[in-house]
């Protein structure tokens, strides 16, 4: 079989419009991104209470918080807004990420049940916990998709947010028969306060699912266009979708277990990316990799300014800023129909 | 001038002057069936009557004769009535809800109303601290609650659904953007709470009768007749604009408008529900779910009143049950949420479209 046959068919090119058909990356706009996203780095590593130049200790402390959170950021980032990308170009409908199919709340009750069934859990039985329930759900939530006519596309983020209500009033249930609430809003709420050496290693493991993305990308774009076009240009359909679905729940798995819940920044990110790059997927992946970072970093930053010298969990900023642009998005939409 | 009766979702006739009694289709496609709506109302309503009994008197530890059994049967009397308006509010303004926007499987608490509620709670207790959170439990205080959920519902519905592009569907998820993001504002203020402040706030914010303060009564009781009886008057046009937006108007109703109204008078008795007994999510989803499966029409006027009586039915029936047999107290409200719940993937996995 030939890597993307897409793009060796003759004359497929010329279907493209003009401007979105070079397939450069590295253009200038691009390149200031980037460097954007390097200064908001360096922000982020001189941000903080513990006073690094004075103290002597100041480089040991560097090494032990302030690098690790800075690298779990940008790992986090571009990870959620690419599996948000994936998301979409499956189900074809841009509304769709893991605070909207309930994914997250699986990946809690996930973490829910390993917390009943080893008192203390380490961090991998966490991550497998959440890894698989949240591959479960967004199963579910696929399956269903696939099987219910729509009717608008509005009407799906409602569902999977009703969905993921559901899935929450039993991790609440179970929670309250093991007196344990207030841990599992611990857990939903997304901060990378506890981030230090040894504690954020794991989501070195997103770098194999960005990777595998940036590879299989065309085959999420093919498998978006459903199962008979996707079985007409010769590729297996639900293969696509497992895959798919299996790289959205190794990523959404391990940052709920190491960081916590990180709503809307999976939909905000490639929705703003293709609002003003258009929907040429090959060349939006960097970027949607890079706005990832620059947004969730940038959110960091005021995270820890905003209370100095206390810290806002990051989820907060997120959920609220996030809603705002959703909104936005939303009414945007509305207004070029 | 014309009257509309619609009748069945598949004829709607009009009855003009010209109208013979004989002619006119019933509700019901047939005798039987209308037979077996009375039965079924009736029975359910004596269960429900009996559930509400047994709260009341079964396992007094006073007996009948002691001076101190009428306290007893009065504090439960009070749980009793809490739940007879939780019924009404959430099984009416979740039919209600469900035919303006002519869809079988969302429902009003969608709309953000419990993460306005559980905001405005928790800022009280994260701002003010413990004792300004107990105190906040006046009239005054409750009355602020529900004139600002009722305000930020017809705001969002009428900036929505207002102008070219107004769309249900796009005030729905809007609604459920900007729960969301209370939600997340609020539960970073929980985060923030000593664990015994914590404790004493979910207690308030898990939907439970026992939180009810009968001082609001005097006020409560009037509201929800009066939106009730409001309701009940306005289900034949509910017949109408549950057919959706394009056959309603060329019925002649206008569709706009009647949504907003009914929008309003739901957003109304969400508001009193919510800040009565706490979020309930799923329980008028499930009310309204059992509703339909046991009122074979689509009738509004036969509907509500079938509503009512499962919803009483449901929450009196839990509660006593929890209470009496299972022994379990303070983890009603969350069965019902979860049973709520589970029918909701049942049905939304069966149904073909929505």
């Amino acid at each position: 079989m030939q890597k993307n046959p897409i793009y060796t068919m003759t004359g497929a090119e010329n279907s493209q419009p003009k401007s979105y058909n070079n397939n450069k990356i590295w253009t200038k706009p691009f390149i200031i991104g980037v460097l954007v996203v390097l200064i908001l780095g360096i922000i982020s590593l001189f941000t903080g209470v513990y006073d690094i130049r004075g103290q002597e200790d100041g480089m040991r402390m560097f090494f032990i918080t302030r690098v690790p959170r800075t690298i779990a950021l940008m790992l986090t980032g571009a990870a959620m807004s690419m599996s948000g990308l994936v998301m979409q170009m499956i189900t074809q409908n841009r509304l769709v990420e893991s605070t909207t199919t309930g994914t997250i709340e699986w990946a809690g009750l996930g973490l829910t049940f390993v917390y009943l069934l080893f008192p203390a859990p380490t961090l991998v039985q966490r991550m497998t916990g959440a890894i698989i329930f949240s591959f479960l759900g967004t199963m579910i939530f696929f399956l269903f998709l696939r099987r219910v006519r729509l009717r608008s596309s509005l009407i799906v983020p409602i569902i999977g947010m009703m969905l993921g209500a559901v899935i929450s009033a039993v991790s609440t249930f179970v929670g309250l028969v093991f007196k344990m609430t207030q841990n599992i809003e611990t857990w939903f709420v997304g901060s990378f306060a506890p981030v230090q050496i040894g504690r954020y290693e794991y989501l070195w493991l997103i770098v194999i699912v960005t990777f595998l993305i940036f590879i299989y990308a065309d085959r999420f774009t093919l498998a978006g266009l459903g199962e008979d076009m996707t079985t007409s240009l010769g590729l297996n359909y639900n293969n696509i979708v497992l895959l798919g679905t299996g790289l959205i729940a190794f990523a959404i798995g391990i940052v709920a277990a190491v960081i916590g819940n990180l709503p809307f920044l999976g939909l905000i990110v490639p929705n703003i990316v293709s609002m003003f790059r258009g929907d040429n997927l090959r060349t939006n992946l960097p970027w949607v990799c890079v706005i990832g970072m620059g947004v969730l970093t940038a959110c960091d930053i005021i995270s820890r300014t905003i209370i100095k010298p206390f810290e806002v969990p990051v989820s907060m900023i997120l959920g609220t800023l996030g809603s705002m642009v959703f909104i936005m998005v939303l009414l945007r939409q509305r207004r070029s129909r | 001038m014309n009257e509309f009766a619609f009748e069945n979702k598949k004829s709607a006739r009009i009855s003009s002057r010209l109208h013979i009694e004989n002619r006119s289709a019933s509700a019901f496609r047939s005798k039987k069936e209308e037979r077996r709506y009375w039965i079924l109302l009736t029975t359910l309503i004596a269960l429900g009557l009996l559930a509400s009994y047994g709260l009341l008197v079964y396992n007094n530890p006073v007996p009948v004769n002691s001076p101190s059994f009428i306290p007893v049967v009065r504090r439960r009397m009070v749980a009793i009535v809490s739940m007879a308006i939780a019924a009404i509010c959430q099984s009416l303004s979740t039919v209600t809800f469900q035919s303006i926007t002519n869809n079988k499987i969302i429902t009003p608490s969608l709309l953000g109303f419990e993460a306005l509620y559980s905001t405005i709670q928790t800022s009280t207790m994260f701002f003010f601290g413990l004792s300004t959170f107990l105190s906040f439990s006046n009239i005054g205080a409750f009355t602020f609650q529900v004139l600002a959920m009722v305000l930020m519902s017809l705001i969002l519905y009428g900036w929505l659904l207002s102008g070219k592009y107004g769309d249900l569907q796009l005030m729905l998820l809007v609604g459920v953007i900007i729960g969301t993001g209370l939600r997340s504002l609020s539960s970073f203020m929980r985060r923030l709470l000593a664990p015994s402040e914590f404790d004493i706030l979910q207690a308030r914010l898990f939907g439970s009768v026992n939180n009810a303060d009968p001082s609001y009564f005097p006020f409560v009781i009037p509201i929800v007749i009066v939106t009730a009886i409001i309701l009940l008057s306005y289900s034949k046009k509910l017949n109408v604009l549950s057919l959706g937006k394009d056959v309603s108007t060329a019925l002649g109703v206008k569709h706009k408008p009647g949504v907003i109204f009914g929008l309003v008078l739901v957003s109304v008795l969400m508001s009193v529900s919510t800040a009565l007994v706490g979020p309930l999510t799923f329980y008028g989803f499930l009310v309204a779910t059992l509703t339909y499966q046991a009122t074979p029409t689509y009738d509004h006027r036969y509907i509500f009143p079938m509503a009512l009586a499962i919803g009483f039915l449901v929450i009196t029936a839990a509660y006593f049950f929890m209470y009496h047999v299972f022994n379990a107290q303070g983890v009603v409200s969350i069965i019902i949420e979860m049973f709520g719940g589970l029918i909701f993937l049942i049905v939304m996995l069966r149904k073909g479209t929505i």
